[in-house]
């Protein structure tokens, strides 16, 4: 989230597109009501499904499952052709001005692509994907913008296509109400409003799941909505902590804080890495990352890092070329080469896309361990219905894990909010924090490797690990926030850090070793801070209850990262010369006495820059030109450009080009019965989407096995129209055979009324929902609806599209 | 004070701090809020939901062998001021639940059951998996001579639903041991 949970009562408008927070994230409809009470905001929800979100709107559409940029940029059409964007925004804080290379040209001009495509290696080549310069490097632009080649120019003729007719035709949403929507959002482009979108998995789990996001970044900053109080692109993410993993580096992609894990090619050495990384950075915050790359090789090798040996940089392993996301791992144990898996805390057998095909995955295993807190449909997977035992020869290893109330440690909202939670409850049994498990397995391989003097060791033996016997998450969370390696001291002599004290602000990190830091941005989390009331205590663990401004801020209650910073990109709140656009929502303002940034939240911006100075309007501190990007080049190209799904079932109204044309496709046995198989419209003619229901969570295993939740939510279910159900002659409550190109599963029919069939370029299109939480362990069991999602993914993230495939649905005899 | 006024949240403190002994204003009634004979051994703790991402505040009551006895909504947290949804009210059933796993569990290979292990058996075990894999697969320098220090041959995947500190610690670990293939639910 840009914002935060409670900031969501300041909006003037609340748009929820692909989400359903009523179902998923309830305590948030408390914050949405009171801004749909108190302000009189709209509340728009477009979505497949009538949902429980939908139930309280003021204004509800429906929308055809994969289709949501062609809604996305209709709006953008509407904004533009109507003058309805905040002018004076998108002047100082976007690159509407800068000038497009001459060369470059996208699907209005080339029949759906962008320029530069090779379809053999289905990749851009991005030559003319980029900004005209001047000799020092400096955007050309035109501050009236009207040059056909600047940035603003190419959004109007690339969106001139997104008409109500062809948001209508393609969506399904009849045009009245697409207009509407609007219309309404559109409002929040006048100085002062503010207008919040809020999202979920029904945006990003397509092939285009990257440029939805980046749609409704170009809205938001169109209509002036981001770094605003009740404004901003808010993702609602899904599990507790799923923010800080991601945080912490536990995807191939990133080390902690988001650094990109090296490349062997990019990045054979440390200097290597920090030349990269800063000439990327361009003029952004990120242009330290040398500071936080060297503090995180400190914290993981302490003094076995020193300048002379790189920081031990060498000791970081270096990605080879290709993908090593989620489904390319899955596949690359299908074919043999991983050998060991271990788990900590998930349950693919149920979560993972094409799931028959991962679940065949684990059998060719040699070993797997998994942290669990029950003997889940992962643990078990050897022993799942119509697999014999005897053919599996994997040894599993299953590690009872205490649960969330039974340790101690932090977790991160959507909001970027990290709250401490105490341990307040005991293990059963023998189960241990996974900590402790942590610890057990580094000490017992490094015994292993002990007196070892094979250089591949050293890795393992150098490593800085110390939390104590049993170990102390209190010293975990101290050096993921970073301390003084040594003391410091400035030119005359005076002590800026002591050796072991903890730092309170990642803009005190060095490259020279002095400090360490296992997540810059995490950097004062666990700093001792006043909880405003004269009490100091760890950052995170505060509880203090004052909110000056009264903007639902809380300054005092735990820490917001980056550096209790609540609504990012907050020089937007006010205008070019620092005045905010809202006297009542002051996220802070330029004061012209004190000559420095006041108000309620912390600046996202230099404290001391004057407005009114060369950049005092370069708002967005970690772009490389400092500005709100309306372009941005993504792997399919430069703006969002609508392309079907890769299971759809029609054709590709806008462009003759289908599905997006680098969208990642795997296609390993798809001629066999489990394999990458895809499905066309002929045997598979309606479109399915998944969902969650919030009496369960996500794969099930921390509701399923529970008594209340099992009752409240017994069984696998699809739901489907009432038109489908008749035309099919199924009755609500019976029992159904749904089957995708993957596979075929049999769970009861929901017959409802909160989807409508669709009408399609002059077609009608049935859409079907279903639920994804199910497998067959725990108290409430049926067949995962992942059985039937496809392999396929995003082209940037490789996120699989879960959210449009399609099926074929039957009465089950 | 009106303590006709008294709100739940009021109340809540009141009682709790009439429980605890705790000194209240100068004048104020006690005599008007009744007295419970609470027997809370450990008393009650702020905890968050471990469910979704919105992070709302719990009050957890423990039982006298450290077991949860009670949850509800914390009514002084700033996000969900008391409210909680089904799967939050349910977090005393994932804690004291007779199905949760107690002891390492190990199957072998063709196996059809379970064996029951002590720790040191499995952790010794896992390390020894760890060491094998990792030494027969372990790439020092790539084909071009550059230092990758890493293996293909072991994945790890997880995190969501643990602690920051958990996943930090995974995250070192990981990579300390050479892996590349760290991916969890937030990917899919």
């Amino acid at each position: 989230m840009t914002n935060h949970w409670i900031d969501l009562k300041n909006s003037d408008c609340i748009f929820i597109i692909g989400g359903n927070p009523a179902e998923n994230h309830p305590a948030s409809f408390y914050w949405i009501l009171k801004a749909v009470e108190e302000n009189n905001a709209p509340l728009i929800v477009v979505d497949p499904r009538f949902n429980r979100s939908a139930a309280k709107a003021t204004l509800y559409a429906p929308i055809r499952p994969g289709t949501d940029i062609l809604f996305l940029g209709g709006m953008i059409h509407y904004i533009l052709e109507n003058e309805l964007y905040h002018k004076e925004y998108v002047l100082h804080f976007t690159d509407a001005s800068f000038l497009l290379d001459p060369n470059f040209q996208g699907p209005a001009e080339l029949d759906g692509l962008f320029s530069g495509y090779n379809a053999e290696k289905r990749t851009y080549d991005r030559a003319t994907w980029k900004y005209q310069t001047d000799a020092n490097g400096e955007p050309l632009r035109d501050p009236t913008l009207q040059d056909p080649n600047c940035v603003f120019q190419h959004l109007k003729r690339h969106y001139a296509r997104y008409t109500p007719e062809m948001v209508s035709k393609v969506t399904g949403c009849p045009q009245d109400l697409f207009l509407k929507v609007a219309q309404t959002f559109a409002e929040t482009g006048k100085p002062g409003k503010a207008g919040t979108i809020l999202y979920a998995m029904g945006q990003t789990q397509h092939t285009v799941g990257s440029q939805n996001v980046r749609a409704m970044a170009i809205l938001q900053l169109l209509l002036g909505n981001i770094g605003v109080a009740g404004g901003g692109v808010n993702a609602l993410r899904g599990e507790s902590n799923v923010q800080g993993s991601t945080d912490m580096g536990l995807l191939f992609h990133t080390l902690t804080g988001y650094l990109p894990t090296p490349t062997a090619k990019d990045h054979p050495t440390l200097k290597a890495y920090l030349e990269a990384r800063v000439k990327a950075a361009g003029k952004s915050y990120w242009q330290n990352t040398p500071k936080f790359m060297v503090s995180l090789l400190k914290a993981w090798w302490g003094d076995a890092a020193k300048p002379e040996n790189d920081f031990c940089y060498d000791y970081l392993p270096k990605l080879p070329s290709g993908d090593f996301s989620w489904i390319s791992l899955f596949h690359a144990i299908y074919e043999g080469k991983i050998k060991g898996l271990w788990i900590m805390g998930q349950n693919p057998a149920v979560s993972g896309p094409n799931v028959r095909m991962e679940r065949a995955a684990l059998a060719r295993l040699d070993w797997m361990v998994v942290q669990e807190l029950f003997d889940t449909e992962t643990c078990s997977f050897w022993q799942a219905p119509g697999v014999n035992p005897k053919d599996v020869k994997t040894e599993v290893f299953v590690l009872p894990a205490a649960d969330a109330m039974e340790k101690a440690g932090s977790i991160v909202t959507s909001g970027r909010l990290i709250q401490w939670r105490p341990k307040v409850a005991e293990p059963p049994g023998e189960a241990k924090e996974d900590i402790w498990i942590l610890d057990r397995i580094y000490r017992a391989v490094r015994e292993l490797y002990q007196g070892s003097t094979d250089p591949k060791d050293r890795p393992i033996l150098d490593l800085n690990w110390d939390y104590g016997d049993p170990p102390d998450v209190e010293r975990v969370a101290r050096e993921i926030n970073g301390y003084w390696t040594q003391d410091v001291l400035d030119d005359k002599g005076n002590v800026i850090g002591r050796k072991g004290d903890l730092l309170d602000t990642f803009a005190k990190l060095r490259d020279d070793g002095a400090t360490a830091s296992g997540a810059w941005i995490y950097c004062g989390y666990f700093y001792d801070r006043d909880d405003g009331t004269g009490h100091f205590m760890p950052s995170c663990k505060r509880r203090g209850t004052k909110d000056p401004g009264g903007l639902g801020i809380y300054p005092y209650w735990g820490w917001v990262w980056p550096a209790n910073r609540h609504i990012l990109y907050n020089r937007c709140s006010a205008d070019a010369s620092g005045k905010p656009w809202n006297p009542d929502r002051v996220l802070i303002r330029w004061d012209p006495e004190q000559k420095k940034w006041v108000g309620n939240d912390v600046p996202d911006f230099s404290p001391t820059k004057d407005p009114t100075e060369p950049g005092g309007d370069d708002a967005f501190i970690m772009a490389p030109f400092l500005k709100g990007r309306l372009f941005s080049p993504l792997n399919e190209g430069l703006f969002p450009e609508h392309y079907e799904p890769l299971e759809s079932p029609v054709k590709n109204l806008l462009s003759s080009v289908q599905s997006n044309p680098v969208a990642k496709i795997w296609n390993v046995d798809a001629d066999k019965p489990i394999g990458d198989l895809v499905g066309d419209r002929e045997r598979f003619p309606y479109v399915a989407t998944t969902y969650r229901v919030v009496e369960h969570w996500q794969a099930g295993a921390m509701s399923r096995w529970l008594p209340w939740l099992a009752e409240l939510q017994p069984e696998m279910f699809v739901e489907i129209s009432t038109e489908l159900a008749n035309e099919k002659g199924i009755k609500n409550g019976e029992r159904v055979v749904v089957r995708s190109a993957r596979g075929e599963i049999q769970c009861v029919a929901l017959v409802t009324n909160r989807i409508k069939p669709m009408v399609v370029g002059g077609e009608t299109i049935h859409v079907v929902g279903m639920v994804w939480h199910y497998g067959w362990k725990g108290l409430a069991t049926g067949p995962s609806a992942n059985e039937l999602t496809p392999h396929v993914g995003d082209a940037n993230t490789m996120i699989p599209e879960y959210k449009a495939f399609l099926v074929d649905i039957r009465k089950a005899v | 004070m009106d303590t006709m006024k008294v709100t739940r949240r009021q109340f809540l403190k009141l009682t709790g701090a009439a429980a605890g002994g705790l000194l209240l204003p100068a004048g104020f009634a006690l005599a008007d809020v009744p007295r419970f004979p609470l027997h809370k051994a450990i008393g009650e703790k702020h905890s968050i939901c471990p469910y979704c991402s919105v992070g709302c505040g719990l009050l957890i009551a423990n039982d006298l062998e450290g077991h949860i006895s009670n949850c509800e909504g914390d009514p002084d947290h700033i996000v969900n001021r008391g409210g909680l949804d089904p799967k939050s009210v349910s977090v005393p059933q994932l804690s004291k639940s007779p199905l949760r796993l107690k002891r390492p569990l190990y199957r072998a290979p063709g196996s059809d059951h379970w064996e029951e292990k002590s720790w040191d058996w499995a952790i010794r075990e896992i390390a020894k998996r760890i060491q094998a894999t990792r030494d027969a697969t372990f790439q020092v320098k790539d084909q071009n001579g550059v230092t990758v220090n890493r293996t293909e041959a072991i994945a790890f995947l997880g995190g969501a639903a643990n602690n920051d500190e958990d996943c930090y610690l995974a995250s070192k670990l990981t990579r300390a041991l050479g892996l590349v293939y760290v991916e969890h639910q937030a990917r899919i």
